[in-house]
């Protein structure tokens, strides 16, 4: 159970809600209302007040890295840290299943990333956030660059992640896809929430 | 010649040649004669007033004058480093973390080289302490602005990607590494490059004085050698330094990138 409590973010009243292992929470809203902000102070990776819980333990009990090797932050456009795709991955991680569940069997990992399409990187980050086996799921536009076949290889990917178990959160502005995997939904609205300023922490 | 004190006719010798400059920029319409005039005065009353002060100040007994000129250098220099930042951090630490790193590597060396390589006693003297501290902070304060500089540019431009790495359970270190070990290389390198031609192009300033000033040339060579090798080890420890404290004051105990604590770019 992944527990969010009071957690502030500016611009949006401070959100409280609990999303389930084997659930998918979809976070809808106009662009800029603060839907990839919140994925990031769930993460840790903005500062926010509130508290997040995983299995009843608060983030600021575990090491961030630790709490991030659990709630796994995926971006909409993701970025490398290495020119090619195997030096993202552990020596001994087994990633085949990943990489063919996305349509990604023959994918040579030793090529330059730089080589990829847009539509490549973005499965393959998925299969970079899934390898270490977060138990969190922080999606963040997961098939912005993908059209057809592989949006809808991939929609079947999360929806398996999802029975395995998995908590998801999802922000998609792709209506089908949010109905085929959401079981709840948290609309944001465009307006500023009036007292924010009050109450985001330095 | 005689070797020693120049006469204050000699300055007027030497600025003939000046003159030779001048009547060129006049006969060829270069209209340079004016700025060179007024950098040939500059030169002049700006070494006068430094030659004077630093006189006044051996002549005293107190080290509270040395003090006071060490810390007057110590602020030009923070002065300058600030001014050489196109990013800077907010309000106090803009001013304060430059600082702390001039104080931290400049006096470290500075107190170092005095004390123990050139043996002063005490190692407060005003003659050795403030040429050596001026030195050492311009070479210190020219490294830590190349580590600033790449660090702020780099964590901006590769945010992405040093947050894919926070993202995947990365420490702060372990994302900002190749960043760090970048800036400590861009910081270097000019250094390294001054130690390995020095002497093969021209004569290094401080060799060339004590040669003309009487001194035996391999007495000379071995004084440069110590002042370059203390004006080294300082940039490094200055870079390090400001390379470090700058990827903690960037990211946070929560292992996030802290772009926030930069002021917005002007």
């Amino acid at each position: 159970m992944l527990r969010i409590d009071y957690l502030s973010i500016a611009g949006l009243p401070p959100l409280s809600f609990e999303v389930a292992p084997g659930q998918c929470l979809a976070i809808e809203g106009p662009s800029g209302c603060g839907k990839t902000r919140l994925l990031r102070a769930i993460a840790d990776l903005d500062p926010a007040a509130g508290h997040v819980f995983l299995e009843g333990v608060e983030r600021a009990e575990m090491s961030a890295p630790l709490w991030r090797r659990r709630v796994r932050f995926v971006a909409a456009e993701p970025a490398w840290w290495a020119p090619t795709p195997r030096a993202h991955f552990a020596a001994a991680v087994k990633l085949d299943r990943l990489l063919s569940a996305l349509g990604l069997e023959q994918l040579d990992l030793d090529r330059p990333l730089s080589e990829l399409s847009t539509g490549e990187r973005q499965r393959l980050a998925l299969v970079r956030a899934l390898a270490d086996d977060p138990p969190v799921l922080l999606l963040d536009e997961p098939t912005s660059a993908l059209g057809g076949t592989n949006a809808a290889l991939t929609c079947e990917f999360i929806k398996f992640q999802i029975l395995a178990g998995r908590i998801v959160i999802l922000v998609s502005h792709d209506a089908m896809q949010i109905d085929r995997l959401a079981t709840a939904r948290l609309q944001l609205s465009g307006v500023p929430w009036p007292h924010s300023q009050q109450s985001v922490a330095a | 010649m005689s070797s020693g004190a120049l006469a204050n006719g000699d300055l007027i010798l030497a600025a003939c040649l000046l003159a030779i400059n001048g009547a060129l920029s006049l006969a060829f319409g270069l209209r340079l004669e004016l700025g060179l005039a007024i950098a040939a005065i500059r030169t002049a009353v700006q070494l006068a007033v430094i030659g004077f002060v630093l006189k006044f100040v051996f002549a005293q007994s107190s080290p509270l004058w040395t003090a006071g000129v060490a810390l007057l250098l110590f602020s030009v220099a923070g002065y300058e480093l600030l001014q050489r930042q196109q990013r800077r951090f907010k309000g106090w630490w803009a001013y304060g973390f430059g600082n702390a790193t001039l104080l931290f590597a400049g006096g470290l060396a500075t107190v170092y080289s005095v004390a123990i390589v050139l043996g002063a006693r005490p190692w407060y003297t005003p003659r050795y302490l403030l040429p050596i501290l001026a030195m050492v902070l311009g070479s210190t304060l020219t490294s830590i602005s190349a580590v600033l500089q790449t660090l702020t540019d780099g964590i901006e431009r590769e945010r992405g990607t040093i947050e894919a790495r926070l993202a995947h359970g990365g420490t702060r270190f372990a994302a900002l590494v190749p960043l760090l070990r970048r800036a400590l290389r861009t910081a270097t390198a000019p250094v390294f490059n001054v130690l390995s031609v020095a002497g093969m192009v021209a004569l290094p300033g401080v060799m060339t004085g004590q040669i003309l000033a009487g001194a035996d040339p391999v007495d000379a060579a071995k004084f440069q050698m110590v002042l370059m090798f203390v004006l080294a080890g300082a940039s490094g420890l200055g870079a390090l330094a400001a390379a470090l404290g700058g990827v903690l004051l960037l990211s946070d105990h929560r292992h996030r990138l802290r772009l926030d604590r930069l002021a917005p770019d002007g």
